[in-house]
């Protein structure tokens, strides 16, 4: 049965349709017909501080159920802030839809007060968008939207609705009918010389090396990896979004893979005859010197998205489709086979990084990011999830936090935005309230959304904030140290008092300088019922090791010294 | 990038026609600094489809990559390579001549030799018509440029399959 409904209610009743519970926005002058309707909708709204938090809410949403998150803001300004948020979900292949008011149609195209072509700006940045200037046109564009964030590579869809078309009215009757792309590239079943060819590759193979990445976890296909490593013994090296798709405590899983990963694990790709990636796209942090990168070994590559085969990395043979199923197919094809003077080789090759590891040292009195994080996994049993930033803190997580399950760390990779860490984190706390939730974050990236603690507050969200406090911008300062002759430009940061701003909020904060405060300081965190902030003064100038110089081969790597020197080696 | 293999290559893209595909298929031309030599779009017999023309250098991995990144588009209905099937092109050429009485002789030789069309005459000056591959089009320039060439405008290149052969179905593993 029709019913009379506004463009503005119809946007609520179509989010309904598609399962939605949470949104994240804020609103304003084009998108109030819709803020007005929302009082009347069963969806909770989160009221952020500024869009570019909603968007990474949105997007951390999305991370940790699997579903699809929502972005809300008004037109011009309100739509610009959500930009660097959509353009980190789509470089993640994160699912959004964003949902954006515009000035009336009439007016559109003449400079009006608060219009931004918003369409335009994002085309290059969304997988798709939309704009809606007919109120029949919302309910299909929202339907559509959805599914075509969710399908193939998921990716950030924008839908830009004019204040007319919510204001005016219609008799609506929703429709579920299935959705049609006609031309999108389907993925059929694979093709079976592929599949043989594969097959016999990885047969014949005596030193194969599995390259996990962020795949297993849009394809779920966790256990299915699982399946194959048990089956076939071959180790696992992972990009950074990877990690959880293969369980970090597993004896094959070698640890994280490229530019800031364990120096045997490049050595080890470098070594190899066969590579078999699994949903990762040989993003330049992870090859180096794409010329020079595992010149030895076939490749065999898994993706769902065909332009991302021989894009960086001439492959021998694709299987282009959903992960999940290709593994189905590929999987039970494979032979077991004695890799052990493998398992061997690579063993040899973590040689004397042990030694090397921070966690070796004797206690200085300093306290170390790798410390605080070591700690931190150990106390929470390697259970919570975790968002970081990008930087330093990023990759000690990385390094140190030992995530054994999938969606359990949520960073921006690809494009590697700061601030992205506890907007992202509140997001997944609303999606997964009972999980333990922790951001790991820098005091610069910090600084950059820290305006999001009075959202914390006001939804009484529940995470924990550990700011890795080393007063400098911590990886760019790293490169000036390793790149620049040291010459500190623009990266030593003055900070607030982090304490006294979590207190400013209403939220508890901790103080922590010694090694021996760390527990205490994370019981202390984890017994609180509300948001806290635990400000982590690290040692000012420590450095991520090992670290392969941007477009070098990977194993020529910087390694952590064992005296005071500084070496670069070569294996 | 220049490598031997590179060669101009030809796609026909078969699009929505609506406001702004037209910019999601140049813009994704422009973010991946693929460089468009040529490109012309207009409608087809079907009523909400357009065909565009895209002409550019590419070597094979390329344009199989141009390939995958178009099927990206919700807008795009299909995409041939026309690299390696029998295909008819054509470009359609406006070019204005300087050309008082005594040269008129001339100008309408020039007109039949070419097949072209002299579609405007003023007294200084005219207007040449012609359709053709782009060699026949660029020669005619060169006959005419002795004459004092005051305007050109061509149209790009308009591709199509030939009706005897069936495009290659795309993506099939790789090569």
């Amino acid at each position: 049965m029709a019913k009379r409904r506004t463009g503005a209610q119809i946007i609520w009743d179509a989010l309904e349709q598609q399962g939605v519970e949470h949104v994240f926005g804020y609103p304003g002058g084009a998108i109030l017909p819709a803020y007005d309707a929302l009082l009347d909708s069963r969806i909770h709204h989160v009221l952020v501080r500024h869009e570019q938090g909603a968007a990474h809410m949105a997007d951390g949403y999305a991370r940790a159920s699997g579903g699809v998150g929502v972005a809300i803001a008004t037109s011009g300004p309100g739509a610009t802030n959500l930009v660097t948020g959509i353009a980190t979900a789509r470089l993640d292949s994160s699912p959004l839809v964003c949902i954006t008011g515009q000035v009336p149609s009439k007016v559109i195209g003449t400079d009006a007060f608060q219009e931004t072509d918003i369409t335009g700006v994002t085309l290059p940045i969304t997988k798709h968008n939309f704009l809606v200037t007919k109120t029949e046109d919302i309910a299909p564009t929202i339907r559509r939207a959805f599914h075509i964030a969710s399908e193939g590579r998921p990716g950030p869809v924008l839908i830009d609705i004019t204040k007319d078309a919510q204001q005016n009215e219609i008799d609506y009757e929703p429709d579920d009918s299935p959705i049609e792309l006609p031309g999108r590239f389907r993925t059929g079943p694979l093709n079976p010389d592929d599949v043989e060819r594969a097959v016999e590759i990885l047969a014949s193979a005596k030193r194969p090396l599995i390259l996990a990445g962020r795949g297993i976890m849009m394809s779920s296909a966790g256990s299915r990896v699982l399946d194959l490593v048990e089956k076939t013994r071959i180790p696992v090296a992972t990009t950074l979004l990877g990690i959880g798709g293969f369980p970090a405590t597993h004896p094959l899983n070698m640890g994280m893979m490229g530019m800031h990963g364990e120096a045997w694990v490049n050595q080890a790709i470098q070594n190899a005859d066969v590579l078999l990636a699994l949903g990762m796209r040989f993003d330049d942090r992870v090859v180096g010197d794409p010329k020079k990168y595992a010149t030895g070994a076939l490749k065999i590559h898994l993706d769902i998205d065909p332009s991302e085969i021989n894009k960086i990395i001439q492959v021998d043979v694709a299987l282009v489709g959903d992960l999940s199923s290709s593994l189905d197919t590929l999987t039970p094809k494979l032979e077991i086979q004695d890799l052990s003077p493998w398992h061997h080789f690579i063993k040899d090759l973590k040689g004397d990084s042990a030694v090397r590891d921070i966690q070796a040292l004797p206690d200085s009195g300093h306290l170390y990011a790798a410390h605080v994080i070591n700690d931190l996994w150990r106390l929470t049993e390697g259970k919570a999830l975790v968002a970081t930033d990008v930087g330093q803190h990023q990759m000690w997580e990385a390094q140190y936090y030992k995530h054994d399950h999938p969606r359990k760390l949520i960073t921006s990779g690809g494009l590697g935005t700061m601030g992205f860490a506890l907007p992202a984190a509140m997001g997944a706390k609303v999606a997964c309230p009972d999980e333990e939730v922790w951001v790991v974050v820098g005091d610069g990236g910090f600084q950059m959304t820290a305006a999001e603690l009075s959202t914390c507050k006001q939804e009484n969200l529940k995470v924990n904030i550990a700011i890795i406090n080393n007063g400098y911008l911590g990886m760019v300062r790293q490169w000036q140290e390793f790149f620049y002759d040291k010459r500190y430009a623009a990266t030593p940061m003055q900070n607030p008092d982090f304490v006294k701003l979590a207190e400013a909020h209403g939220l508890h904060g901790i103080r922590v300088e010694k090694r021996s405060e760390i527990e205490a300081a994370v019981g202390a965190a984890r017994a609180e019922e509300g948001t806290v902030v635990i400000d982590f003064k690290v040692e000012r100038e420590d450095t991520v090791y090992p670290m392969v110089a941007p477009g070098s081969t990977i194993e020529t790597m910087i390694r952590r010294p064992t005296d005071t020197l500084v070496k670069t080696e070569k294996s | 990038m220049t490598e031997p293999s590179q060669h101009s290559r030809t796609f026909v893209v078969l699009v929505d026609d609506k406001p702004g595909v037209l910019d999601r298929v140049a813009s994704l031309f422009r973010r991946r600094a693929y460089n468009i030599e040529s490109l012309a779009v207009g409608r087809t017999d079907k009523p909400g489809v357009s065909h565009i023309t895209v002409v550019m250098n590419a070597d094979a991995r390329t344009a199989r990559l141009v390939e995958a990144n178009l099927y990206k588009l919700v807008n795009v209905l299909d995409v041939q390579d026309l690299s390696n099937v029998p295909s008819v092109t054509r470009d359609l050429a406006l070019i204005k001549v300087q050309a008082g009485h005594d040269k008129r002789a001339e100008d309408l030789q020039i007109e039949e030799v070419f097949r072209a069309r002299i579609v405007d005459v003023s007294p200084n000056a005219l207007i040449f018509e012609i359709t053709g591959t782009e060699d026949k089009i660029d020669s005619l320039v060169d006959v005419l440029r002795p004459f004092g060439i005051v305007g050109l405008a061509r149209t790009g290149r308009v591709s199509m399959v030939r009706a005897t052969s069936e495009a290659v179905p795309s993506l099939e593993g790789v090569g």
